[in-house]
């Protein structure tokens, strides 16, 4: 197929599959129920950090740890809502609409077509992670002043973790394909165990030595000390005290290289199972 | 209730039971997941308490409030949720011209996925404890059985209440067993003592039994540290899960009737893919 013609295909998958992930996503209701619905969850979860700390941490929400904490958190949004949004996408089309073995005879790009559906999910986490900044500017102190932002930190990492998420979910969406039972669990296994080791809601220096050592192997845990260093200032963990702001942004970069090669041979692998063994259109009723 | 409709309930809410108690259990990767993911949640929160050098005491909150997420996820996605399932999966025009009773089948949903969650709860309680070395002893063991039994007739005397809201629920029962999820979590108090949200927030959340049940649950297992931080007296506490169970069990048999005739007429029961 000619360049011209594939790169127009790949671009004409990806917007109406962003349009199609965003109707799915907030057609059900109308827009200023979507609207509290989609910020109320994220809210809530920053809630429950506060409170905790409010109740047992020394100084409350003075507390040093307590701005670092919620700003991993508030980014740890993306996480869940890109790796399920795109792995579900596929439970969804071939199960609950039966689209999945029409994308398949369809001439559009899988890659682009799940990355977009993660695209919709990424707009409402983004809606979801600016109101949950506010609220931690506004109402609990937390120091992000935007002209201190360290900006080309920020977007160079923020473009690259966008790259890790959106390959992950596709990585994710491969194993969907060939999985019948298991399907639920996959994107939010995956989310909870990131939850854990990328020290989200704590410095990964309080984990034990070998599953801080899991926490140091995921290119997540350097995307969330980047994103907290270029918004606040300061990391979380000693134990990447280490590193400079660029060599985090090296890793970030250089991780989404490697994530996406790994993504595009398990999804490639994983098809051609499913196709061999005619789960594109399977219905599990599960 | 003549002899043969009795006769009818119990075997539908056995037949009911059945798919959760025996079914579930055949999947064991399903058992792994159940207590595999709250136990990450569990282990996040635990080190939340470790990093900010709480008291011992506050693992113990996390772990027994991460238990009880089996129980309210349970109700969410597996009670409420469930004749939204049933309505996608054809079954449930089958359920509504049986002869039998919808209460039967709520009953017996009920009770299947209490035995189920239980054995989930059970073991993220065991893990989490010997894991995270958290002390626990029971102070008074009658009360706290009758904190732990009355806390599940209410939960589940909600669930099938909330099962009859969401027949007439399209897609927005899946929105809204994802929304119910995090917010609970946090006006219920299932990681940290309901009070610190205040008396007002804490009696509003008391509509969800677990908020007092867990409140009563900690301050027989930590008596000590619930001291300072106990919403109201365990014995009070019981009082309204007793009263609440008996509100939603009478409320979920009168609006399953209500919205089910409701449903008929605006032609929602076989509607799919909405």
């Amino acid at each position: 197929m000619r360049r011209g013609v594939r790169s127009r295909e790949t671009w004409r998958s990806l917007r109406i599959a962003a349009w199609l992930g965003w109707q799915v996503e907030s057609n059900w209701a109308d827009p200023f129920v979507f609207a509290i619905y989609s910020v109320i969850k994220p809210i809530a979860g920053a809630l429950i950090l506060v409170f905790m700390y409010v109740v047992v941490a020394r100084g409350g929400l003075e507390n040093p740890l307590f701005p670092a904490i919620f700003v991993g958190n508030a980014f740890f949004i993306y996480v869940p809502t890109v790796l399920s949004g795109i792995s579900w996408s596929i439970i969804d089309d071939r199960e609950h609409y039966g689209m999945l073995k029409y994308m398949y005879v369809a001439p559009l790009d899988i890659f682009a077509y799940l990355a977009g559906r993660g695209i919709a999910k990424a707009v409402i986490a983004t809606i979801a992670l600016v109101i949950t900044l506010l609220l931690g500017v506004f109402a609990l102190g937390v120091p992000i002043e935007f002209a201190s932002i360290d900006w080309p930190l920020f977007i160079g990492v923020s473009l690259f973790g966008a790259a890790i998420l959106t390959f992950l979910g596709i990585l994710l969406g491969g194993i969907t394909l060939i999985t019948a039972r298991h399907s639920y669990y996959v994107g939010e296994a995956v989310a909870g165990a990131l939850y854990l080791f990328c020290g989200v809601v704590f410095p990964i220096d309080v984990l034990p030595a070998w599953l801080r050592w899991i926490g140091q192997a995921i290119p997540l845990t350097y995307w969330l000390e980047a994103l907290r260093r270029a918004m606040i200032g300061v990391g979380a963990s000693r134990t990447l005290d280490g590193l400079s702001d660029a060599g985090l942004l090296a890793i970030v970069a250089g991780s989404s290289f490697g994530v996406a090669g790994l993504a595009y041979v398990c999804y490639r692998l994983a098809e051609r199972r499913a196709l061999g063994r005619g789960l594109i259109d399977m219905q599990t009723m599960y | 209730m003549t002899r043969s409709t009795w006769t009818i309930f119990w075997r539908t809410v056995i037949g009911r039971a059945y798919p959760r108690i025996i079914g579930l259990q055949r999947e064991k990767s399903w058992l792994f997941f159940d207590v595999f993911l709250p136990l990450l949640s569990v282990a996040a929160y635990v080190y939340i308490y470790r990093a900010i050098e709480a008291p011992p005491e506050f693992l113990g909150f996390v772990v027994l409030g991460g238990a009880m997420t089996a129980y309210w996820l349970n109700i969410m996605w597996n009670m409420a949720s469930q004749f939204y399932w049933e309505k996608e999966t054809g079954n449930l025009e089958l359920y509504i011209i049986a002869p039998t009773s919808r209460m039967a089948i709520l009953l017996g949903m009920a009770i299947g996925g209490i035995v189920a969650t239980t054995v989930r709860a059970l073991a993220v309680i065991a893990i989490g404890t010997l894991v995270f070395r958290v002390p626990m002893t029971v102070t008074s063991v009658p009360i706290f059985i009758a904190v732990f039994v009355s806390t599940m007739i209410a939960l589940y005397g909600l669930g099938m209440l909330l099962s009859s809201l969401f027949l007439l629920f399209g897609r927005e029962a899946w929105h809204m067993s994802e929304l119910l999820r995090e917010p609970v979590f946090l006006v219920s108090g299932f990681y940290f003592p309901v009070k610190a949200l205040g008396f007002a927030v804490a009696a509003a959340a008391s509509i969800v039994p677990i908020t007092v049940g867990l409140d009563a649950m900690r301050q027989l297992l930590f008596p000590a540290m619930m001291s300072d931080l106990r919403f109201l007296p365990p014995e009070a506490e019981l009082a309204i899960l007793a009263g609440s169970a008996v509100l939603f069990l009478t409320l979920a048999q009168r609006s399953l009737a209500f919205l089910e005739q409701l449903a008929r007429r605006e032609g929602r029961l076989t509607l799919r893919g909405q």
